[in-house]
């Protein structure tokens, strides 16, 4: 085989897993954050957001409308500021709703945005008043268990009275929880 | 009776012994040849085109196998995740799963395996024939040093191509795994990108997994050149470097995966 033919080759293959290493970085790692087309941006503030990561999917109805582009700390209200970049495609009222969902049990979080009715858009450097935060299934539970006991020292105190209230009691439990 | 035992005791501690020092004497006579390599080597990089041949018999040459096998580690890897993924409702991290196993180890180890198991014996059967056809020793005749000659120029060529082949097996994975995934299971294509993108990250993903295989290339290149070095100069010795060439190349790739991953995931 002669000299410049396998220069050639070795050319080829040496472009080849730079091609590799530089699509390992741009498509299956995060160096790039992708674009979805022309985007303008807006804030939303979160209690709290769980586990939500940059480059979270932003959807409305199930559909993909954008991306979150930054999550900060606000010092002074101590809350989560979430920059998300929407479409420009798709414009959505001022009164707009952002919630925090999870994808199934164990999936990851994504923004849940639902439309008002206002006749405004959102522009770029909106803010979106109206959010819930993420649920966090730990304060859920101790919630619940709380009710629980507030309930059971309820009945406590009311079982050395009469035996109507009791049965009562056992009916209201039966659609307590949740 | 007494003395019988003792012979076979002793026959036994020596047997022992003996290749323990044969163990550690070729782990000695290889660092040897790796110093040896490294100080010889301004020749492989002065005559680039030693050089380059290497990287083409070994690298080039070594590229269908890789990809081939990339590609279907990729589909099973696609395949089996999302069995398992699926039950627990969560599909879409099936390009997680795919894309951080190919890039933290499938993808430097098992390109490791398939070239000790293509480049590793071609270099030891090579060297141990030009040794046995006395090419080597005619080399010195000729005041060729051979280990600026044949030995620095294969170990720079390994040393560049493996990072280059498991780069390509990742992306290769990745690929064979969004078939599968995507056109023919039916997961959602951005959220498989999106999560993928979301989770691995650059540095301590995919330039770990490129140091690692720097290092195995290192470590196959090396132990294959030996192999062909110290062969017996017969047809059956340079069989047998042969078959020890791929065995150790592959118990020491796993072990050091092991050592390196744990180096890397602590800091």
């Amino acid at each position: 085989m002669d000299r410049t033919k396998i220069d050639l080759w070795v050319g080829v293959f040496v472009a080849l897993g730079a091609a590799a290493l530089l699509g390992l970085a741009m498509k299956v790692g995060n160096l790039t954050s992708n674009k979805i087309g022309e985007t303008y941006s807006v804030s939303a503030s979160f209690e709290n957001i769980g586990g939500l990561k940059p480059n979270a999917p932003v959807k409305s109805a199930g559909v993909v409308v954008g991306r979150v582009a930054d999550i900060s700390f606000d010092a002074k209200t101590y809350e989560a500021v979430v920059t998300i970049k929407i479409d420009k495609r798709y414009q959505f009222p001022k009164d707009t709703f952002a919630n925090i969902y999870t994808a199934g049990l164990l999936g990851e979080q994504y923004i849940g945005l639902e439309a008002g009715g206002e006749d405004d858009v959102l522009k770029t450097g909106d803010k979106i008043s109206q959010t819930q935060d993420a649920i966090v299934l730990e304060k859920m539970i101790s919630q619940f268990l709380y009710n629980k006991a507030s309930e059971t020292d309820k009945d406590k105190s009311a079982a050395p009275a009469a035996t109507e209230p009791a049965k009562e009691k056992s009916t209201e439990l039966g659609d307590a929880p949740f | 009776m007494i003395n019988i035992i003792i012979n076979m005791v002793s026959r036994l501690l020596r047997g022992i012994g003996s290749r323990m020092i044969t163990r550690v004497w070729r782990l000695g006579a290889g660092a040897r040849l790796f110093m040896l390599a490294i100080v010889y080597s301004g020749e492989s990089f002065r005559r680039f085109h030693l050089t380059l041949r290497e990287v083409y018999f070994t690298g080039v040459m070594s590229l269908l196998i890789i990809i081939v096998s990339a590609f279907f580690v990729g589909m099973v890897l696609a395949l089996q995740g999302y069995n398992t993924l699926q039950k627990y409702g969560s599909s879409e991290a099936i390009g997680v799963l795919v894309a951080l196993a190919l890039v933290r180890e499938l993808g430097p180890v098992v390109t490791a395996l398939l070239f000790a198991g293509r480049a590793g014996t071609a270099i030891t059967a090579e060297i141990g024939l030009m040794k046995t056809t006395e090419q080597l020793s005619a080399m010195e005749m000729m005041a060729v040093n051979p280990i600026a000659r044949v030995v620095a120029p294969r170990f720079w060529a390994g040393v560049i191509s493996m990072p280059i082949l498991a780069a390509l097996f990742s992306m290769v994975g990745v690929l064979g795994g969004y078939l599968v995934a995507v056109p023919l299971i039916g997961v959602d294509e951005g959220a498989f990108w999106s999560q993928m993108q979301a989770n691995v990250d650059v540095r301590a993903d995919i330039i770990n997994g490129v140091i690692k295989s720097v290092v195995f290339g290192v470590a196959c290149t090396m132990i294959a050149l030996f192999e062909g070095f110290d062969a017996p100069p017969t047809a059956e010795g340079v069989s047998h470097a042969t078959t020890r060439t791929v065995v150790i190349s592959s118990l020491t790739v796993l072990g050091l995966d092991f050592v390196l991953t744990s180096f890397m995931l602590v800091v």
